[in-house]
């Protein structure tokens, strides 16, 4: 009902008409990269809005409620202050590593969210094995955190770099194992097959106790491995002041900031894609009628109230819990997050041996 | 450089450095211009040195050029959050010197208004303490229950945070007709929002496996380091001097000392919990009770004390506060010392966070409430 597939189809026919495969090409792929950039910058306002609200109504603060209507002024504040504010380079600052590490953050958020489907046909890069893409492109993040801790010469950020660098290598064997034990069950690692399986019903509820940990496991995981509250030790500001992006101004933090409110929508939308069907509509087993009301909400809406869902669950730990230890948090992941992984794993594959899922 | 080297077969030993890092004097969590020195092992602390002196404003020898009524206006600016409690120890001691009577009607408010502002320093130090462990939040939670009584105050004395309200002989003004009322209303909405700071922080076990067991201090070191107030008394070094050398209104009202004897951050973290009950508990006992009569005492315009030394004591919320007074018969002080808590609570840092992590010492430092002003003066 809402396919966008023809629409996109005709605009690509249009493309190859018009011009010789490879101009065709590279206009396809131009228009495609100004969407996303476009995507980008306006997905970082609406949530850097989002998270400003939301914090705004747990803590009982007016101004983000109160500035503009609902508070909409805050972020154009926000986004005027950090455009003009100076881009200052720190003396001794490796030059070449400390300008390069924004852009190496941002390219591997951007390249994670143009794996995830929004609405039938809205994909920019549907390859068949894009769950373990989207977990192989989402660890080059760390560079760029390790780069602007390493280049910045301050000591503060140093140790949020390291720390960074430990707590991201460890929680991303937890999120790829989480992922994994879905992918059990998916028999697929192509998002878009992922969202066709779940036709009749999310994974979430065919996959039994497993998927259900699998989700909480994988939340947990992801939350360490963007670096949000309560596991925001990279940046920890009553202890490192602002940890690897601690030198940084301007538009170059902005680029940090934008990241990581884009990771944090990417996070989601994998969970909501794996575990929550994506875009497709509520349906409980045969009845008609309800299932008819719920195929009339169009797919994106379906898609980006789980999204909102599951971001507001990170807003909302994040504002309520006291941040970790960097031993507890190791601790956390090595002692308790992987192994109940593994378990979860096994559960999973006898589960699927049993043919419980189908 | 240490002894941590890593070895294994086939690889060349990696040797590691010990290094520093200036922690302050501007930082978030040093809560005003405090300047650390650490010494660190990775993320493990060797060694802290507390560098002071950023905000040192010579209050005590500007005292001795000044009115004794003025030298009661500095000792606001040195713990701002237990303003009325400073204030009280100068008045106090220039009371016992002159041996003015007091009217107990001065006395019940006094105790009354020290009690608000020491909740109001605890609910503030709650936020803070929160914040430092990276959960925002509870600081505009403290701060939502801390405006109502700044607001009592406002009412009362025209200042919502350096009140001055005490001057010598008694208080500067009578109190508001709202007060009673106002200070009733706070502590019926206080009782529901305590509990639910335990339930916000103090039963998260995020909290807990940060506070539990990090920075001990033993008894010993408490009485040897002269640790007071609710971080001594955490340590089980019965110091309340409220208890032990009653002033104002104190010894007529029914309270507990907290003593606990973990001497751990989470200690001291619950130590400054219940002193809040019973803060609450001590003005029930006296807001429907303030005697009538004058609210201040006669007492000479130029006001010189007679020859000699006298020393007062009372218990701020961060501690044993004392005053030191020589007096050559002038009308300032000839010498004037103030024995703030902060100072010896800020120099068992390097004792107590030697070992722990760069996040232990941030919990060690807000369990200590440290006030800058307090301890540069």
């Amino acid at each position: 009902m809402y396919d966008f597939t023809p629409f996109v189809d005709s605009i690509r026919n249009y493309l190859t008409a018009q011009f010789s495969p490879g101009v065709a090409m590279a206009l396809i792929w131009t228009i495609i990269i100004l969407i996303y950039l476009a995507f980008y910058a306006v997905l970082g306002l609406v949530l850097v809005y989002a998270e400003r609200r939301v914090c705004a109504f747990f803590q009982l603060r007016l101004g983000p409620n109160r500035v503009g209507w609902q508070g909409t002024f805050q972020t154009v504040a926000d986004a005027i202050k950090l455009l003009l504010k100076e881009p200052v380079t720190v003396n001794k600052a490796d030059k070449l590593l400390f300008n390069l590490a924004p852009f190496i953050i941002s390219l591997a958020a951007l390249m994670v969210l143009s794996l995830i489907p929004f609405a039938p046909g809205l994909q920019a890069f549907d390859i068949n094995i894009g769950l373990l893409f989207i977990i192989a492109v989402s660890s080059i993040g760390v560079v760029g955190v390790l780069l602007a801790g390493w280049s910045s010469n301050n000591k503060y950020a140093l140790i949020g770099a390291m720390r960074s660098g430990a707590q991201i290598v460890s929680y991303e064997l937890s999120v790829g194992l989480s992922l994994l034990t879905m992918v059990l069950l998916t028999g697929t690692l192509q998002l878009s097959e992922i969202i066709a399986g779940q036709a009749n019903g999310w994974w979430i509820f065919k996959g039994h106790f497993p998927a259900i940990a699998a989700f909480f496991l994988f939340i947990t995981a992801s939350i360490a491995e963007i670096n949000r509250g309560p596991f925001d030790l990279p940046e920890a500001e009553s202890e490192l002041t602002a940890g690897f992006h601690t030198e940084y101004s301007g538009l170059k933090f902005a680029f940090f900031f934008l990241a990581e409110f884009v990771n944090m929508f990417t996070v989601a939308a994998i969970a909501a894609t794996v575990f929550f069907g994506g875009w497709m509509p509520f349906h409980i087993g045969d009845w008609q009628a309800f299932n008819r009301i719920m195929d009339f909400i169009p797919p994106f809406l379906w898609f980006f109230v789980k999204v909102g869902g599951i971001i507001f669950l990170m807003m909302w730990f994040k504002w309520t819990f006291p941040r970790l230890r960097i031993d507890q948090l190791l601790r956390l992941e090595w002692k308790y997050l992987m192994p109940l992984n593994l378990m979860n794993l096994i559960l999973m594959a006898i589960l699927v041996y049993l043919g419980w899922h189908l | 450089m240490s002894d941590l080297v890593l070895t294994e077969p086939g690889i060349e030993a990696l040797p590691t450095q010990e290094y520093f890092i200036n922690m302050g004097p501007q930082h978030p969590s040093t809560h005003g211009v405090l300047r650390l020195v650490l010494t660190i092992d990775g993320e493990i602390i060797r060694k802290v040195e507390p560098h002071i002196g950023f905000i040192h404003r010579s209050i005590e020898k500007m005292c001795e050029h000044d009115a004794y009524r003025q030298i009661i206006h500095l000792t606001d600016r040195m713990d701002y959050l237990s303003c009325h409690m400073n204030n009280e120890a100068v008045c106090l001691a220039i009371e016992s010197a002159l041996q003015v009577e007091v009217p107990e009607r001065v006395k019940v408010i006094r105790t009354i208004v020290s009690e608000l502002t020491r909740l109001s320093s605890h609910q503030l130090w709650w936020g803070v303490m929160g914040m430092d462990l990276g959960a925002i939040t509870t600081f505009l939670y403290g701060f939502r229950d801390r405006e109502m009584i700044n607001d009592i105050f406002e009412e009362t004395c025209g200042a919502r945070l350096t009140m001055n309200y005490n001057v010598p002989g008694g208080l500067m003004f009578d109190i508001h007709p709202n007060f009673q009322k106002r200070t009733k209303d706070f502590l019926a909405h206080f009782r529901t929002k305590l509990p639910e700071y335990d339930r916000l922080l103090s039963d998260n076990p995020i909290l807990r496996s940060r506070t539990e067991g990090i920075g001990y201090l033993s008894k010993e070191d408490a009485i040897a380091y002269g640790i007071t107030g609710p971080s001594g008394r955490a340590s089980g070094f019965a110091c309340d001097i409220r208890k032990r050398l009653p002033y104002s209104a104190y010894p007529q009202v029914e309270f507990k000392e907290i003593l606990l004897t973990e001497g751990d951050c989470f200690a001291r973290y619950k130590a400054r919990i219940l002193e809040m009950w019973e803060s609450m508990h001590i003005i029930d006992q006296l807001i429907d009770n303030i005697p009538e009569g004058e609210f201040q005492a006669p007492t000479k315009q130029v006001i010189k004390l007679p020859k000699g030394e006298y020393y007062q004591r009372v218990e701020t919320a961060r501690g044993d506060f004392g005053v030191y007074i020589i007096s050559d018969g002038n009308k300032s002080p000839y010498r004037l010392k103030f024995r703030s808590p902060g100072f010896s609570n800020l120099f068992v840092l390097d004792k107590v966070a030697r070992g722990c992590k760069i996040a232990d010492l941030v919990a060690i430092m807000s369990t200590f409430d440290y006030v800058m002003p307090d301890i540069d003066r």
